[in-house]
């Protein structure tokens, strides 16, 4: 049995460990500091979206849509996803010529699944939005899902799948023998794999640096609000053409905000915290869109860390330092969809060392020929 | 910018801005309900007289200074965010308001220990601390067959006023530890420093006994369908409408756990977490200090005491003067907060808290409806804490956001891990840690 071994007990890392035990002849290990899903996997706005997406990484993202549509036969579970839709709204004439040529060009790439639709279509979509929207861009098959229970799930499949997870331990760094092994430096002692993904979240970037590999990413803390149980009036996840805003109307009422406004964070603690001032625009938008929410209760806010990078693409590929470990960061806001892909093409190159999954552009090297530019 | 921002006028509260105002600060006093006074002090001039009197007129001595002090107050006010600087949100009438503040003084209180036997969902099951609000600002008393059952002062205090306000009781079900009395003299020595509390609780004790059957043990289940309808007591059937529980109180740190990085102690004694503090009540957080009983169970007297304390504490931070005055015009209180704590040794351990009930369909988290066998469960699959137990059973994310359930969720982990409970980390909590609407977030956008 080949050894490998997984750090950051993510969705991302719990999705490379499940893929590749299942692929045989590996003894898969996911090495996560606090406990699974600590960071952005549990707490993300759960946002299942095609729309709208850089195009580098859309091709991942309409596999990983074919992957949430079976998302039982792959971890037993479906995550809480619901298909009703993703919608970016253009709340005025300047929007909707934008959204026109974006779903334009996504169409001269061979996908169809962005859509134009007018005011009337999206009134009888959202017949609470606010009167001054002017049409918007709809996948209607995209939707959201409950980022724990999704965690959970994969948890649970990685598991059956006989993958062990080992929850409070820290990773130190990362060193190769000269027969080719890897080490993974923990604070039980060193590890040896033949392959490690490092899957590590806002905390990846530091780790490569170990090495001396030059990934940048900056964290982000962004946060979320949710308010009580409402009458239900939204079944697609709404954003819009020219403001920050994700919200969407969970199963069983409560209207979750979001939309990337940023808190706190503070890598070293592992914490993040709320910038009540940013919460406050997230609120006002959510409010100008739809007026019905402007009397809703708050119940909880939160953040969740994890990282961005300078194209806010991921990282995704093999080390160009240390052969045999791979890299799988850096998703910028926008990872929870690509998991089920994601950790599909990081286990195919860990156990291969290719993969047909279309990953090319977001391979590492980018980031070495931005720093020989410079 | 006010000097000094000060939330809760209970005792703490109270006393901290009266203290601070002689100091020459200027002190903005936030405060949930339509007057001063706390939960122990609610209605204090209106009590001056039956149990609990002594109480009450510390508690209108301490209104009419506030009055006099020049402090604003303002009432019916709710606290739901602080961050560095430290900066303050919160709502009156419908309306967010931000406030800047050289120093913080948290002093929302105590909050009563759940303890959930089972049926403690039903409707006409309620905490005794919650009865007691609605005695003291309403003159209200439970009608029909009333039940009380737990232990502590608070419950013989409320059965001793509700009987001195004409309520009746049908039965108390006393679940002390009968054992625990022993364990507790050794403790007796140093209560005695300040027998006040152990006078005044026996005397609540006698005056109940003679007026309402007391009945001994741990054995009690509450019925109905929909409602309360009987509680069934060392397995026999009694009528009841209303059922009141009641297991001791314990820090309010709702708004300290909230903040990133304020530091936290498991207190085994009273079985809480409560802030570190040092002996002005300063948090790890600058700035932030915290007054009364949310920094660890004292007492209305000792709440007063370290509310003025950490006003000096504030005063000299603030440049008021230096240390050396501080501490001469703090150390008689710190001496007098010494005496006042005295019984807390003997109170601690001849209450110690009531162990969880057995039955694992027990309800532990009544929003989510999360059972103790769901939670032993999720131990058995992994789950190391309550912030996990979250995402392993939705536990703590309901509508009350673990205020009620937070303690019971920890106790029930660490009893599933087989691990003392100072090794589970604090359920952690979010900003707003009280509800407030869209709208009202929304206007504090810039």
């Amino acid at each position: 049995m080949n050894r490998a071994l997984i750090i950051g007990g993510g969705l991302h890392g719990l999705s490379t460990a499940l893929h590749l035990a299942r692929m045989g002849g590996w003894r898969v290990t996911v090495l996560e500091r606090r406990h699974v899903g600590r960071h952005s996997s549990g707490v993300n706005a759960g946002g299942v979206r095609r729309l709208g997406r850089d195009m580098r990484e859309v091709g991942l993202s309409v596999i990983a849509a074919e992957m949430w549509a079976n998302l039982p036969k792959i971890v037993g579970d479906d995550g809480g996803f619901r298909p009703f839709g993703q919608i970016k709204l253009a709340e005025s004439d300047a929007d909707l010529p934008k959204l026109e040529a974006r779903a334009a060009a996504t169409r001269l790439r061979g996908w169809t699944h962005e859509e134009i639709i007018g005011r009337d279509e999206v009134l009888r979509l959202l017949p609470a939005v606010s009167p001054h929207v002017r049409g918007a861009m709809i996948v209607r098959d995209d939707g959201s899902a409950n980022p724990m229970r999704t965690v959970m799930a994969f948890r649970r499949a990685a598991m059956e799948a006989g993958v062990e997870i080992i929850e409070g331990i820290a990773v130190r760094g990362l060193a190769r023998r000269p027969s080719g092994t890897l080490v993974v430096e923990t604070d039980r002692g060193p590890m040896e794999a033949e392959r490690v993904a490092n899957c590590a979240g806002a905390w990846a970037s530091g780790l490569a640096a170990g090495i001396g590999e030059y990934l940048p990413t900056t964290p982000k803390a962004s946060m979320m609000i949710v308010t009580e149980r409402l009458p239900f009036f939204c079944l697609p996840t709404v954003g819009s053409a020219a403001r920050a805003l994700s919200f969407k109307q969970s199963e069983v009422g409560t209207v979750v905000i979001g939309g990337g406004h940023q808190g706190a964070n503070d890598l070293v603690a592992e914490t993040s915290s709320q910038n009540l001032m940013n919460l406050a625009k997230a609120a006002r938008i959510a409010a100008e869109i739809f007026p019905i929410v402007a009397k809703a209760r708050i119940i909880r806010s939160w953040t969740g860390i994890e990282a961005r990078t300078p194209d806010e693409v991921p990282v995704i590929g093999e080390s160009l330092v240390m052969p045999g470990l791979f890299h799988s960061f850096g998703y910028s806001g926008h990872g929870f969809q690509l998991c089920p892909a994601a950790g599909a093409a990081v286990a195919e190159l860990m156990a291969r060392g290719s993969t047909n999954m279309p990953v090319a552009e977001l391979s590492p090297a980018r980031f070495q020929q931005q720093k020989a530019a410079a | 910018m006010t000097d000094l921002l000060i939330l809760g006028a209970g005792p703490a509260g109270m006393a901290a801005a009266i203290e601070g105002r002689r100091q020459g600060l200027s002190v903005l006093l936030l405060d949930e309900n339509a007057a001063p006074g706390g939960q122990v002090h609610r209605n204090a001039r209106a009590d001056a007289k039956g149990p609990g009197d002594i109480q009450a007129h510390a508690g209108a001595a301490l209104m009419a200074e506030l009055a006099a002090s020049g402090a604003e107050c303002v009432y019916g006010a709710t606290l739901w965010a602080i961050e560095p600087g430290p900066r303050a949100f919160y709502s009156v009438g419908g309306e967010a308001r931000k406030v800047e503040a050289r120093r913080i003084i948290l002093a929302p209180g105590a909050t009563e220990r759940a303890l959930p036997i089972p049926g403690w969902t039903l409707p006409g099951v309620m905490g005794v601390g919650a009865a007691q609000t609605l005695l003291k600002s309403a003159g209200l008393v439970p009608q029909g067959q009333v039940w009380i059952a737990g232990q502590g002062p608070l419950l013989w205090l409320y059965a001793a006023q509700a009987l001195a306000k004409g309520g009746k009781i049908a039965g108390i079900l006393d679940m002390s530890d009968p054992g625990a009395l022993k364990r507790a003299l050794w403790h007796l020595p140093c209560a005695l420093r300040k027998p006040r509390y152990l006078m005044l609780g026996l005397a609540w004790m006698r005056a109940v006994r003679k007026a309402v059957p007391v009945h001994r043990g741990r054995d009690i289940q509450a019925l109905g369908d929909g409602k309360l309808e009987a509680v069934v007591i060392n397995g026999t059937r009694h009528q009841a409408d209303t059922l009141l529980l009641h297991d001791g109180v314990v820090p309010n740190t709702q708004i300290t756990r909230a903040i990133q990085g304020l530091e936290h102690s498991w207190n085994e004694r009273q079985r809480a977490f409560q802030p570190v503090l040092d002996a002005y009540g300063n948090t790890n957080i600058p700035g932030i200090m915290v007054a009364g009983d949310s920094g660890g169970i004292g007492g209305a007297w000792a709440a007063a005491l370290s509310g003025r304390i950490a006003a000096l504490g504030a005063a000299q931070a603030l440049g008021r003067f230096g240390e050396e005055q501080r501490d001469a015009l703090a150390g008689p209180l710190m001496l007098r907060r010494g005496d006042e704590l005295a019984p807390r040794g003997f109170l601690d351990t001849l209450f110690a808290p009531l162990p969880l009930p057995e039955a694992p369909a027990t309800i532990l988290c009544r929003c989510e409806e999360v059972t103790r066998a769901t939670i032993e469960d999720a131990a058995q699959l992994g789950c190391l804490g309550v912030n996990q137990l979250k995402a392993f059973t939705r536990a703590g994310m309901g509508a009350c956001q673990g205020r009620i359930c937070h303690g019971l969720l920890h106790a029930a982990i660490a009893e599933a891990r087989h691990v003392p409970p100072a090794e589970v980390e604090a359920m952690r909590t979010r900003f707003p840690t009280k509800p407030l609407t869209i709208g009202e977030l929304a206007a504090l956008a810039e």
